[in-house]
């Protein structure tokens, strides 16, 4: 019988270290890709994903499950990913005014094995401007659109991340989809073929 | 439907997400407004090109790092389980202190005791004149005296010249 992440995590509390092991291998993955493309860089994600974990595990003995599992983890990673976000912006600030954020952001990627190199610099550069584009939306914004898109919670849960109505998440959805209509519109005019495989970091 | 209340569906509709009534009120007003319709489009645009970007993946070392510093974590005493709350825990240690401190103050009541049992000795003692005050002051053995001595004058000014009575 398959245990829900409440009852997962309720087992954690119990004492039971293997059942913490399996929530780990099951939001490993997006958290860390969640966090990812809220910093825009791979190692600074990893650190806060470890850091969510390690809080949840922490945690684990105040645990009620008054909200699902997801929200609170994801909740958490808002934070810790929104505080990095600003913590760093004001570190650029205070050190350098000439390294810009284009030059020091680029992600790395291995290439997909079918590809020539430049269907990757193209894909890269594609990807590269979605981020980008992403990125440059308002907080609140950026984060609807990252659990609505990519993580496919429902707007009750984002909602909740975001300690907002589910009206004004709509409202907020809306908006970030509109920008990135505006931003995005050179890409959406010129689509790419679907790719046969993912690319990795290096 | 109004456009301006396309903000509030679109996104659930295009998720499919929406009531029947909501989804055919909403298909109607694109069917007639090309620029929510074009609005509509461009958004699932934006939802498959968002597609596009690749996913990372950890790093192999990742769960070791983290089982790491998990191993690093204070573990729970076995103490824990009669102190389930750090502020239940404190306010009990503080009723514990305030007993303690209230029982091991010097007992009052012995001093007070012994102070009461003098008070009332003098008291006691004084008793029966207090109580036959009037009776002593007309106590016939004291008339005998005479009225001088029954009414022996307090102070000097009181006192006659002559106390036999006779002047010279």
């Amino acid at each position: 019988m398959t245990r829900t992440d409440v009852q997962l995590m309720l087992d954690v509390k119990a004492g039971d270290e293997a059942s913490f092991d399996l929530l780990l291998r099951k939001y490993r993955l997006p958290l860390v890709n969640f966090l990812f493309r809220m910093v825009r860089d791979a190692a600074t994600a990893e650190d806060l994903a470890q850091e969510v974990f390690l809080r949840v595990y922490r945690a684990r003995k105040q645990y009620s499950p008054s909200a699902k599992f997801t929200t609170w983890l994801f909740r958490i990673a808002t934070n810790l990913a929104l505080n990095s976000v600003r913590d760093n912006r004001h570190r650029r600030a205070d050190v350098s005014i000439d390294v810009t954020m284009e030059e020091d952001e680029a992600p790395r990627e291995l290439p997909a094995r079918e590809m020539r190199i430049d269907e990757h610099m193209i894909e890269r550069d594609r990807s590269e401007f979605i981020r980008r584009a992403v990125a440059a939306l308002p907080e609140k914004q950026r984060v609807a659109v990252l659990l609505h898109k990519y993580e496919e919670m429902d707007y009750g849960e984002i909602a909740k991340v975001l300690a907002c109505s589910e009206s004004a998440l709509k409202s907020l959805l809306f908006r970030a989809y509109e920008t990135l209509r505006v931003q995005l519109a050179p890409l959406v005019a010129q689509p790419v073929a679907p790719r046969s495989g993912e690319g990795r970091p290096v | 439907m109004k456009c301006h209340e396309v903000e509030n569906e679109l996104i659930a509709y295009l998720d499919r997400r929406t009531n029947s009534a909501d989804r055919k009120e909403l298909e109607e007003h694109l069917a007639t407004c090309s620029p929510c319709r074009l609005r509509a489009e461009g958004f699932r645009k934006v939802w498959n090109v968002l597609d596009e970007v690749p996913s990372i993946e950890p790093s192999l070392g990742f769960d070791a790092r983290l089982r790491q510093r998990v191993a690093a974590e204070p573990r729970a005493r076995w103490t824990g389980w009669f102190v389930p709350q750090p502020r239940l825990a404190l306010s009990m240690a503080l009723l514990i202190a305030l007993s303690v401190w209230i029982g091991s103050r010097p007992p009052a009541t012995p001093l007070e005791n012994e102070m009461g049992a003098k008070q009332q000795f003098e008291m006691i003692k004084d008793l029966p004149v207090l109580e036959n005050y009037d009776e002593l002051t007309k106590f016939d053995a004291l008339s005998e005296l005479g009225p001088a001595a029954a009414t022996q004058p307090s102070t000097e000014q009181d006192r006659p010249a002559n106390p036999d009575g006779g002047g010279q």
